[in-house]
């Protein structure tokens, strides 16, 4: 490729030029630095909490195999195809503004929020099945953790006690079967489980939304044309925190939803 | 795949054909690592999930994110996020899979 795309016309200065830096092309690469290092702040963010939910799991296996057994890995399965379809999206946004094709780039940037959106519309219904089964630790809109059956707690793995000890539509070999006693005890510390479910999900749907509100403004942005092979810095930077996203989620399905599903009979 | 990808430069871009591969490869990656889930294979369940996962990281942050395409300075930013991520990881389990109870 040529640098005369990437370097400002000896006549005129390109109208996104910041005067400190000596091209465009040296203003671009430091600007992709600090955005890397900010996802470096993020990664060790994320990080903290799959150490902390490893060192959990290995310590409440049990437990943390019969929460995840709980949650429907049909949503999360389509969630995950849904949030990798949107950095394919985004990725070809990027591609668009690079080769100075706009509409293109408008339409990728619409279908990622889209698909940035039935994400956390799926993400939605998760928690509100969480709710209806009181699987939200603590006490959250009147309703307090209940894993062994309480009144007001509805839905299909709503008792995980009783789907430890007479296990019907939970998955999870490894933990079915057991006496009353301990398959109670395993229900009471799954919500160990589930505030690392909740807390690591919640971060992410909280990046999410973040992200959907950037969008916004880079849609703007490309609706007026302010992108194109010279200068695309802001859609190439916002592909990163998306990808980025993306990544977290595609340790978290199978960590969170996985754990163990080798069918009972 | 065009000659400006055998090549990388720091413009160079990925082109929307080998984009369309990756996120085949990530699909099948996401189907496999569910089937993985359903069967019994003891403690290599999450080292089989975990494998998968990260190849379909690796896939994301080489192509996706350009990092194959990037400068030098960006490729060790990127190695030392993840080297620092390791410590973290490594040292804490480390410490607390070998406490006696």
């Amino acid at each position: 490729m040529s640098t005369s795309q990437t370097t400002a016309p000896a006549t005129g200065h390109h109208p996104a030029w910041a005067h400190q830096f000596d091209n465009m092309q040296q203003q671009k690469e430091a600007s992709s630095f600090g955005m890397w290092v900010f996802l470096l702040t993020e990664i060790m963010m994320f990080g903290g909490l799959f150490t902390a939910y490893m060192i959990y799991r290995i310590k409440f296996y049990d437990a943390f195999v019969a929460g995840s057994s709980s949650i429907n890995v049909q949503w999360g399965f389509a969630n995950t195809l849904v949030l990798i379809g949107s950095s394919f999206t985004m990725a070809m946004a990027v591609w668009a503004a690079h080769k100075g094709k706009r509409m293109q780039q408008v339409v990728y940037l619409v279908l990622t929020m889209v698909l940035g959106t039935v994400f956390l519309g799926v993400k939605a219904v998760e928690y509100k099945s969480k709710y209806d089964e009181c699987h939200i630790p603590g006490q959250v809109l009147g309703k307090g953790f209940n894993a062994t059956g309480g009144p007001g707690c509805s839905g299909e793995g709503a008792n995980i006690a009783e789907e430890l000890e007479h296990p019907k539509t939970l998955a999870g070999k490894e933990v079915s079967g057991k006496p009353r006693g301990a398959a109670e005890q395993i229900a009471r510390q799954s919500e160990l489980f589930f505030v690392f479910y909740f807390a690591m999900t919640g971060l992410h749907a909280t990046h999410m939304i973040i992200g959907l509100g950037v969008l916004i403004w880079i849609l703007r942005r490309a609706w007026k044309s302010e992108f194109g092979p010279a200068y695309y810095t802001p859609v190439e930077n916002f592909g990163l925190y998306w990808h980025f996203v993306d990544i977290v989620w595609i340790y978290l399905f199978p960590l969170l939803y996985l754990i163990n599903r080798v069918p009972h009979h | 795949m065009s000659a400006e990808n055998s090549h990388p430069t720091e413009n160079s871009h990925p082109t929307p054909a080998l984009y369309g591969v990756i996120l085949t490869i990530l699909v099948c990656g996401t189907v496999l690592t569910y089937f993985a889930a359903t069967w019994e294979m003891g403690i290599f369940n999450p080292i089989v999930a975990l494998t998968i996962a990260c190849t379909k990281a690796t896939l994301v942050i080489l192509y996706f994110m350009h990092v194959r395409y990037s400068n030098k300075l960006t490729i060790i930013t990127v190695c030392a996020g993840f080297f620092w991520l390791l410590i973290l990881i490594s040292l804490s389990l480390s410490d607390y899979l070998t406490r006696a109870n």
